[in-house]
């Protein structure tokens, strides 16, 4: 059953322009961990937002459980959601906030203390229970908003970013405690985030948003593999995947495959001759910058990136025999920057 | 776009580092003597034209003088034994308390619902700010005179409305400045009028800063209407109730000018505050010395509000 | 705030109801000052008339009475000169002092900024009585000087603590950067600080201005003269011949006064509400 639906949801904010979300339709798989993932301004917030009933959709139905809930408040609709900010209240001890919801909801007196409990001890926190928000590190107060959100059972949970605000080296380690609860808890959860390292960790799937459109919904496999269009494909993958114009067709392939001649794999390949501009030396990897000596496409720089396991020395202004596996090549209609059929081109 | 430049719009520009939040400073060439000497005039300036008269506040409290005397004569503790004694000095006690306490009351809550009615944006916000400052913004003795006439014995356009709905008969109407209570009344109504605007953009600042996911969270989590405003909203305004709370209590207390302007004090001193008692009698009266002692009675409620601010201040840096 | 539709509806009708009733409650007397402005005198003391409507036609006599027969334009051209000097004097002491105070002091700053913010707190009734004796013996009763020279004691108070929460947010780098180019200290506050600082500073002008216009207890206490006195002691004193109030004339006055103060006022309360919480937040 779906958890989560959309139909043509469409949020307008300002009469002429262009719409925050546009026409936007999605189903939710049961216990996925779903990711709305955009850059800023992409409407993936909005898009949450109405979900959880803190805005108004312009235009379009949305579901929960089957049912079209449009009209009902946030506390009706059974959901609940974890803010940028934690959104603590910090008055309150971390008992009474995560108690706070069962206040609000008239749950008996009695079955507090019980509740309270198991949504803490779920998360570990059950030690922190007196203190206050301020008096928590930033993976505590984490922690205190997804008990304060699980204790009443919801059937979505909706996380806005919550990692934005974490320090980077917070971050991975409160990504991998998320990762965990949703494992341990398995209820529906619609996340999202700017970051696509994050998105491609976390996502079960994967809608790509920008301006308002959804621009593709699949696994991080189908997003980063068989992207729907240009968007897609330079949004996911860092470094971006290169790509050039040719006619009425733009030609794609990642930095990762393309390669020296000899570490191509068997099959068929596009041979091409890369004269090197530039070096970086990550450590892990070496990304090797310059352009198609000798092709049409001499002017545009393009970027290769070799795993440590690749070890020949490369000098900048020589140029190489380097090259892609066909099966690696991407197309995409010059117009519409959607994916097409592959073309013969001309290099 | 130079190679460079491709290859940093390439790498998908890494978010820049935060810049750190004030790192402690090491002072600038010449710092401390510049700072003092900058800092000094202003400080000079103040202390001057308020600590001196503060000093002699005292020292005339205690001594013998009156406008046009020439000596000095020390009398200790007489004059505030006489002020202590004096009936119109203990009605003058109540009155104030009474004022303060009323008006205050009805600040706290009319401010409150005020600055959440404006707290959101709407058509016609400005406007709607402009007419509710204007008790506020208006030199105080210039609305106290405008209400000085919707008050009058004759005239009231309240009477007449009142008369008008039958509710009173024609010349029957309340003397709203001319009967004891009614005129406590009518100063502690004109009073609230004039400060509740100031307390409501105090309150609203507070109310502003609310960062707005609170709210949400808290609709979210089932809460409504009543429910976020008492249990969410209120006990994180509690600062600042109290910031704008102890504001109110000295403005009100220390105030004699709707006194003067509305009752002179009167009926029969019905209404007369401390500070207005002050004047009469040290002022008009020429007795600096009573006058003196009777205002320095203020000093107690100023000392104690002054360390209920700092108090609150100090616990608001905390949160 | 209201999220959801059915909760939005009642909100919003109450919401309507509270700005309406304090709307008129709190702008009422003025706009009865205006009808009182221009309604005939034997219209205004007739008891029987209905008052909000003109029983005779409108007239001009009381603003011509105003300005022809009263000295309400001399109190009020005092008051402007009051104001520009005290303003002068004002920022004259009060911008150095918080730029000191925003800069260059640690643990000081915070304890003397307190300092300023408390001298605030002491009332102009408690030190008037000391204080008319000073003026008369500096021999400053009676004239524009004596009002001038007390009340920087709390425009200055007020303008620092503004002035410090327009300065602290200006980024320290700025000043640094000046500093390395060769100015001094003293040399980036004036030359650089100041200069970014103008929407501030005049906001600061601004409300030292109308604290000036609305002062009572000081002018009141002071000056004695019709043709020296403020129009805030001016109006309700001197529009009063005997026991008679000239209410015509009194509401005119009252009027033309508040109403320009209230405009310049509501320009700049955004700008002053924004340092104020600055200020605040140490």
């Amino acid at each position: 059953m779906a958890v989560v639906e959309t139909r043509g949801l469409t949020k307008v904010f300002k009469q002429g322009q262009l719409g925050a979300v546009n026409n936007v339709d999605l189903v939710t798989h049961e216990g996925e961990f779903l990711v709305f993932l955009g850059p800023s301004g992409s409407g993936k917030t909005t898009l949450l937002r109405m979900i959880a009933g803190l805005e108004q959709p312009t235009a379009g139905e949305i579901l929960i459980g089957g049912a079209v809930v449009n009209h009902l408040t946030p506390r009706e609709r059974r959901i609940a959601m974890v803010f940028q900010s934690y959104a603590l209240y910090p008055h309150l001890s971390v008992y009474n906030n995560i108690a706070f919801p069962l206040k609000a909801q008239k749950i008996k007196k009695e079955l507090h203390r019980k509740k309270v409990e198991w949504a803490s001890s779920l998360l570990g926190i059950g030690g922190l229970l007196d203190r206050k928000p301020r008096e928590l590190s930033g993976g505590e107060r984490q922690r205190v908003a997804l008990a304060r959100a699980i204790v009443r059972e919801p059937t979505v949970f909706l996380l806005d970013e919550p990692l934005s605000n974490l320090d980077a080296k917070l971050r991975a380690s409160a990504r991998e405690e998320l990762e965990q609860f949703h494992k341990r808890i398995g209820t529906t959860t619609i996340y999202v985030t700017h970051d696509q390292v994050e998105a491609m960790a976390m996502g079960d799937r994967i809608v790509v948003l920008h301006q308002g459109y959804v621009r593709q919904i699949g696994t991080p496999k189908e997003v980063y593999d068989d992207p729907a269009d240009t968007f897609v494909a330079t949004f996911l993958g860092s470094p971006p995947m290169n790509l050039l114009e040719s006619g009425e067709v733009i030609v794609g392939f990642r930095p990762e495959h393309f390669l020296p001649a000899e570490r191509l794999p068997e099959g068929s390949r596009v041979p091409l001759r890369f004269r090197v501009t530039y070096l970086e030396f990550l450590g892990a990897e070496r990304i090797l910058y310059g352009s198609l000596a000798g092709s049409r496409f001499e002017e545009k720089e393009v970027l290769s990136r070799l795993p440590a396991a690749v070890s020949a020395a490369f000098q900048v202004g020589s140029v190489y025999d380097f090259g892609v596996a066909s099966e690696n090549l991407r197309f995409f209609d010059r117009q519409s920057e959607k994916r097409t059929q592959p073309k013969a081109i001309v290099w | 776009m130079n190679p460079a430049e491709q290859r940093a719009e390439r790498r998908g520009g890494a978010s820049a580092a935060p810049t750190g939040g004030e790192k402690p400073r090491a002072r600038g060439p010449g710092g401390r003597w510049l700072g003092a000497a900058m800092f000094l005039p202003a400080i000079l300036y103040v202390v001057a034209i308020i600590g001196i008269p503060f000093l002699l506040a005292f020292l005339y409290a205690v001594g013998d003088v009156r406008v046009g005397s020439v000596g000095y004569h020390f009398v200790g503790l007489q004059n505030f034994k006489s002020v202590l004694q004096s009936p119109a000095f203990r009605r003058s006690l109540t009155n104030s308390v009474i004022f303060t306490v009323g008006s205050q009351a009805l600040v706290i809550v009319g401010a409150f619902t005020l600055a959440l009615a404006l707290r959101d944006k709407f058509r016609g916000r400005g406007v709607v700010r402009f007419l509710v400052m204007l008790p506020w913004v208006a030199p105080v003795s210039l609305g106290a005179i405008g209400w000085k006439w919707i008050l009058d014995s004759l005239y009231s356009v309240i009477n007449w409305v009142l008369v008008a709905m039958h509710l009173f008969r024609p010349f029957d109407a309340p003397q709203w400045l001319g009967r004891p209570t009614l005129a406590m009344l009518s100063v502690i109504l004109v009073h609230t009028w004039h400060v509740l605007p100031f307390s409501t953009v105090i309150l609203l600042a507070g109310l502003t800063a609310i960062p707005r996911d609170i709210p949400e969270a808290a609709a979210v989590d089932g809460a409504g209407f009543w429910r976020t405003l008492v249990h969410i909203t209120i006990p994180m305004m509690r600062p600042i109730l109290n910031v704008a709370l102890l504001f109110g209590i000295i403005f009100t207390f220390t105030d004699m000018t709707v006194v003067y302007i509305l009752t002179r004090g009167g009926p029969y001193d019905t209404t007369q505050v401390v500070p207005s008692l002050a004047f009469f009698t040290g002022i008009l009266g020429g007795d600096l010395a009573e006058g003196a002692a009777i205002s320095l009675f203020l000093v107690p409620i100023l000392v104690v509000v002054a360390y209920l601010m700092l108090r609150v201040a100090h616990r608001a840096e905390v949160t | 705030m209201a999220a959801g539709g059915v909760r939005q509806g009642f909100f919003t009708a109450g919401h309507v109801a509270v700005l309406v009733a304090f709307s008129v409650l709190l702008a009422f007397p003025f706009y009865w000052m205006l009808i009182t402005t221009f309604k005939g005198t034997s219209d205004l003391y007739d008891i029987t008339n209905n008052p909000f409507i003109f029983n005779a036609p409108p007239t001009l006599e009381h603003l011509r009475l105003l300005f022809g027969e009263t000295m309400y334009l001399r109190w009020v051209g005092n008051t402007a000169l009051a104001g520009a000097l005290v303003v002068a004097i004002t920022l004259l002491l009060a911008l150095p002092a918080a730029y000191a105070l925003a800069r260059l002091t640690g643990q000081w700053g915070q304890r003397l900024g307190i300092a300023i913010f408390l001298t605030y707190l002491v009332p102009p009734t408690l030190l008037f009585i000391p204080l008319s004796r000073v003026i008369a013996l500096l021999g400053l009763q009676d004239t524009i000087w004596s009002v001038v020279v007390v009340y920087p004691s709390f425009t200055i108070p007020f303008s620092t603590w503004l002035l410090m929460g327009f300065f602290k947010s200006i980024p320290r780098e700025l000043e640094d950067a000046a500093m390395v180019d060769g100015l001094t200290r003293f040399g980036a506050f004036v030359k650089l600080v100041i200069p970014i600082s103008v929407s501030g500073i005049l906001t600061v002008v601004i409300f030292a201005f109308t604290l000036v216009t609305q002062e009572f207890v000081y002018a009141l206490t002071f000056i004695a003269p019709e043709a020296h006195q403020m129009v805030g002691v001016g109006v309700p004193t001197f529009l009063v011949r005997g026991d008679v109030y000239y209410w015509g004339s009194l509401m005119a006055a009252c009027l033309i006064t508040s109403l320009p103060i209230a405009l310049v006022y509501n320009l700049f309360l955004d700008r002053f509400i924004a340092g104020f919480t600055v200020g605040a937040v140490k």
